[in-house]
């Protein structure tokens, strides 16, 4: 039962960065991609392969993750990201789809839909991070939430953060205040394709092993479902988020009904919850977070 | 076989292909034209009319090939159409309608989360095992000077022209039509003109969803049914749609048909692997958007502050 628990907290966290990233791009800027299982199955990929092919050490590889899915995140966000936010949705759908399409093709690199088994495990100082000492990669995985989540608060708080928010709330305005709109947008877009991967490479390394099967658009619905749940526009409320998102995909097998809850129900109430937040909580559980203007604390801030 | 009898059995084919994209397309661009938004449910309203049309042609259509089996197969389409209108109009008053003055990605998020409801509503109430239609005539290729067309294709060929045919004189010539013109152009001011744009919109989502469902069964009598059908096929839709300049109808079909052409010959013609047959679109999708983002036959609009 603990075990159970500290595996839903272990996705919950792997989850997060990546709900982190969504909402850079989806509750920051306003723009709705679904390709997040598509840059997760890069940083996984890269992982794998470096490490097994090539028997790179799993540190290297995970900066080598993030720049990887940061780029691919450049090459999807420059042409689309020019054009009006509702043609994103379909090209990151692609986009999704052709990364899985890839792996299960390309045999000489990813071995097709049979992935890659036996990925090394992590060690820290010569000390071994297995994930069978489920305590120890929960500590692990938590830390790297933490540092990506210090980063992007600090980044959404930052002037790029400003701006990204002026372009959500009217573009034009934004860019005859002189914002290069397609530069922060192709930024934000990046950044959340990077932490992804860095997730993404964290997987690989807790399963030990990557398929294609793991990363299909339902990944993307659910990274998408924790920033609605928790509230776009506010760290701390996708990973809450993504805690309860895990906690319900994970709910059968807690109470030891999986045999008769069929497993489409949890993919349902996805749907359900994306819907029922759209008509009656769209800034989700915790809303969004205030602005407050700096150095004056006490008095009220202005609506952000 | 010669390489024009080729070049022409490619074309046929191609053409098959384009038209169901067209019909698929059409459901989208009318949308887009009045609501301004991307219908993500419409793949998944054309999954759900096949199955209806499958199950109804299943249920009444005999043992033996004749007469009866083609109109049971009408009969079908129909049972399809008519369930997805009433889907696709109950979706966009339970999941689009309030949202109509909210953000422009509540809508979005809504649809896709009514996609996902349906595609899973369905691999559970019906099985993720893909079904085949039950031939309604017999399908033994025709050979006519070198290329062969079998009958499905011809059958295909005629629905999605009749159904060209009519929404196109529907859209121009009816009042109804004239309304989903007025209110395509400017809402606010077809309201005042006294049209009910509601109504307007709640007739054009069963229009598209119809159309869905046709395109649906057609594709079950050539492929297969199965809970995710929609998702794919609809994105090339989609990208179909945007090729001809997503709000314009003749666009529509035009990128259909040569969305079906570019598929079919680039695989074909230009040797890229059937495996990659998919990925044709979304390169498509990026370069048009790149080159002429209003699409061939749309219209650029200016953004107004």
């Amino acid at each position: 039962m603990l075990n159970f628990i500290l595996l839903i907290l272990i996705y919950t966290g792997i989850y997060a960065l990546m709900a982190i990233g969504q909402n850079l791009i989806t509750g920051y800027v306003g723009l709705l991609s679904l390709t997040q299982a598509g840059f997760f199955a890069i940083g996984s990929y890269v992982t794998a392969i470096l490490s097994v092919t090539y028997g790179i050490d799993f540190w290297v590889t995970i900066p080598l993750a993030a720049i990887v899915a940061g780029f691919f995140g450049l090459v999807i966000g420059l042409p689309t990201l020019r054009l009006k936010g509702d043609y994103l949705a379909i090209a990151t759908l692609g986009f999704g789809e052709i990364v899985r399409n890839i792996l299960n093709n390309w045999d000489k690199v990813t071995n097709g839909p049979m992935g890659i088994q036996r990925i090394p495990m992590i060690s820290v100082f010569g000390v071994r991070v297995s994930p069978y000492e489920k305590w120890g990669f929960l500590v692990l995985v938590w830390l790297f939430v933490l540092v990506g989540y210090l980063l992007f608060e600090r980044l959404a708080k930052s002037r790029i953060g400003r701006a990204l928010e002026a372009i959500r709330e009217d573009e034009i305005a934004a860019s005859s205040m002189g914002i290069n709109t397609t530069r922060y947008k192709v930024w934000a877009f990046v950044f959340g394709a990077a932490i992804a991967g860095v997730a993404g490479s964290l997987q690989a390394e807790f399963i030990l092993s990557v398929t294609p099967g793991a990363f299909t658009f339902m990944v993307s619905i659910m990274v998408l479902c924790m920033v609605v749940l928790g509230g776009m526009g506010n760290f701390k409320a996708v990973i809450l988020g993504a805690f309860l998102i895990q906690f319900i995909s994970y709910f059968p097998q807690l109470v030891g009904l999986s045999n008769v809850i069929p497993p489409q129900f949890k993919q349902i109430l996805f749907g359900l919850i994306l819907v029922i937040m759209m008509i009656w909580r769209p800034q989700g559980i915790l809303g969004r977070q205030k602005r407050i203007a700096p150095g004056s604390f006490f008095r009220k801030g202005g609506r952000s | 076989m010669g390489s024009s009898a080729e070049f022409f059995q490619h074309l046929m084919n191609g053409m098959t292909l384009g038209g169901i994209y067209a019909l698929i397309a059409l459901g989208y661009t009318m949308v887009y034209g009045i609501l301004k938004f991307i219908n993500f449910a419409h793949g998944d309203i054309l999954m759900v009319g096949s199955y209806i049309g499958l199950f109804t042609f299943d249920a009444i259509r005999g043992q033996t090939l004749g007469p009866w089996t083609i109109v049971a197969f009408f009969i079908a389409m129909l049972a399809g159409m008519l369930f997805s209108a009433g889907l696709g109009m109950a979706i966009e008053r339970i999941a689009y309608k309030p949202l109509r003055k909210a953000t422009r990605l509540a809508p979005l998020l809504s649809a896709i989360g009514v996609s996902f409801i349906l595609s899973n509503m369905a691999a559970w109430m019906w099985g993720t095992k893909s079904r085949k239609l039950e031939y309604p005539f017999d399908n033994t290729p025709l050979h006519i000077g070198g290329v062969s067309i079998t009958p499905h294709q011809i059958l295909i060929l005629i629905v999605v022209i009749v159904m060209m045919v009519s929404l196109k004189l529907f859209v121009d010539k009816s009042r109804i039509g004239k309304a989903m013109r007025a209110t395509s152009l400017d809402q606010d001011t077809a309201k005042l003109m006294g049209i009910k744009a509601d109504r307007i919109i709640a007739i054009t989502f069963a229009i598209g969803s119809a159309l869905a469902a046709t395109a649906g069964f057609l594709i079950a009598l050539e492929i297969k049914v199965y809970p995710s059908m929609g998702t794919m096929t609809g994105l090339k839709a989609f990208v179909a749609a945007v090729v001809g300049g997503i709000g314009n109808i003749s666009g529509a079909m035009l990128g259909g048909i040569l969305l079906g052409l570019l598929e079919t010959f680039g695989v074909a013609l230009l040797g890229i692997p059937y495996g990659l047959r998919d990925t044709i679109a979304f390169v498509a999708l990026i370069i048009i958007l790149l080159v002429k983002p209003e699409g061939l036959l749309g219209k650029v609009e200016k953004e107004k502050v």
